[in-house]
């Protein structure tokens, strides 16, 4: 019975997305294991509906090619995890700053730039050392994408989606964070429209730090509240 | 309704599918189309919840084995068919039925960044009273609906406490099928993670959902 449940899912998960699916498993053979693998040369079945969709729409008069490609330059270059991490940044150096996030985060993320004053409702859940909050969407996909950009597919995909609620500590073993058995766990379920950000705990020993440096350090992952924002972290906020 | 988007809780899954360095977009197209689905949102035709309900409309077997992205694109063509924007036979055929109007479209690319950097907004500035008070035991309502909700299925019937009030909003169960906006108040409702789970759950977690007054009742 379990076997062929995830079967199931297997192949559902390999058929998924030809081009999407192939490539990401050719990627990820690549860089682990040093195999080539050829990827995919001819459109995928996709690619051709999705540029005949938009070539139709440009057509009609429906949308306007230039704002699509702002929209996608918006998505890959505007917003993203760098917005959220110089958010954490300033809250660990200026606690004025942090009580302001921590008492209306709409506000204090507009005040940097990366929401607009008539922005949708962010809110703020501060990490310590007893207490770990973490975030999931378990009805679709909602994140806060002013300060977080698009969230990656292991956070739309339902193995995290389903056990986020029921397991979090699991969850977060998986992550590799394992938490103290007398630890505090708040899982926020973004059901409505309101958005949450994980404010994690400085790293000890970054006193030294400047502001840049510690933004350097706060991931993407640390917001979402899977992993913690460690010291010799390198690669910032992917 | 009761479907296989309302995940909470469920066991079997797989593990988590983890990708380092992973890029905004996997292929090209995704971008395309989630841009495509953005600008025609534009047209006020629809809206977030009815965007989402339609999502919730695709067969359980090809939910979990599309791409998020592929449901995207499925999404968009339905609500655009629905609307009258396109026709199945224009998105069939990638052209313009002869004689269809050119239209003008509402977004242009000087108006993108404030879309972006403004996310979601379904709060509204009305007067509405809220039903429940903060620190107030509330019990969530023990209901199925078979159109849109946003209560999932693992928090009915629950006791929590209202946390919160995030003040006034739109409710997603009508709006998703446009039959008004019916603004009431949304709370942060703190739930026990044994309230929901049982004897599993470490007796100091929690779990917290943000409610609809229409979802709650006294305790």
């Amino acid at each position: 019975m379990k076997a062929t449940r995830r079967d199931f899912l297997a192949t559902a998960a390999t058929a998924a997305g030809a081009a999407a699916a192939s490539d990401l498993t050719a990627h990820a053979q690549d860089s682990e294991h040093g195999h080539a693998h050829a990827h995919q040369a001819v459109p995928s079945d996709m690619a051709l509906r999705v540029k005949s969709l938009e070539s139709l729409l440009v057509e009609k008069g429906l949308v306007d090619r230039a704002a699509l490609d702002a929209l996608v330059d918006g998505y890959e270059h505007k917003i993203g995890p760098r917005n959220g991490a110089r958010v954490v940044a300033r809250a660990w150096v200026d606690p004025a700053y942090k009580k302001r996030l921590l008492a209306d985060a709409s506000a204090a993320i507009a005040e940097m730039g990366y929401l607009s004053q008539q922005g949708e409702r962010i809110v703020a859940v501060e990490n310590t050392a007893k207490l770990h909050n973490m975030i999931v969407c378990t009805l679709c996909s909602c994140y806060p994408w002013p300060v977080l950009g698009l969230p990656p597919v292991w956070y739309k995909s339902a193995p995290y989606r389903s056990r986020a609620v029921i397991d979090p500590r699991g969850v977060l073993r998986e992550f590799g964070l394992e938490l103290p058995e007398d630890a505090e766990v708040r899982v926020w379920d973004s059901t409505a429209e309101v958005r949450y950000i994980v404010l994690p705990e400085r790293p000890a020993g970054s006193e030294k730090l400047n502001e840049q440096e510690l933004a350097a350090l706060v991931t993407r992952d640390a917001m979402v509240g899977v992993k913690k924002v460690a010291l010799s972290q390198s690669g910032g906020a992917a | 309704m009761n479907g296989v988007h309302d995940m909470g809780g469920m066991q079997d899954m797989g593990p988590i599918q983890y990708e380092k360095n992973e890029p905004v977009f996997h292929a090209r197209w995704e971008g395309r189309v989630r841009a495509l689905a953005h600008a025609m949102a534009a047209w006020g035709k629809w809206n977030l919840d009815a965007d989402r309900f339609e999502g919730e409309l695709i067969p359980p077997g090809e939910y979990l084995r599309e791409s998020y992205y592929e449901r995207w694109f499925a999404v968009l063509v339905a609500l655009m068919v629905k609307h009258g924007l396109v026709t199945t036979a224009e998105v069939e055929s990638g052209m313009p039925a002869t004689g269809s109007p050119k239209a003008t479209p509402p977004l242009h690319a000087a108006g993108v960044l404030p879309v972006l950097t403004t996310g979601a907004v379904s709060n509204r500035d009305v007067p509405v009273a809220p039903h429940f008070k903060v620190s107030q035991p509330v019990r969530t309502r023990n209901m199925n609906p078979t159109g849109h909700t946003r209560l999932p299925r693992y928090a009915r019937g629950k006791l929590g406490t209202i946390e919160r009030d995030y003040g006034v909003f739109v409710f997603p169960d009508t709006n998703a099928e446009f039959l008004g906006e019916k603004p009431q108040h949304v709370y942060s409702v703190d739930f026990a993670a044994r309230e929901l789970w049982g004897e599993q759950a470490k007796p100091q977690d929690a779990v917290y959902l943000d409610l609809w007054d229409d979802y709650l009742e006294p305790a």
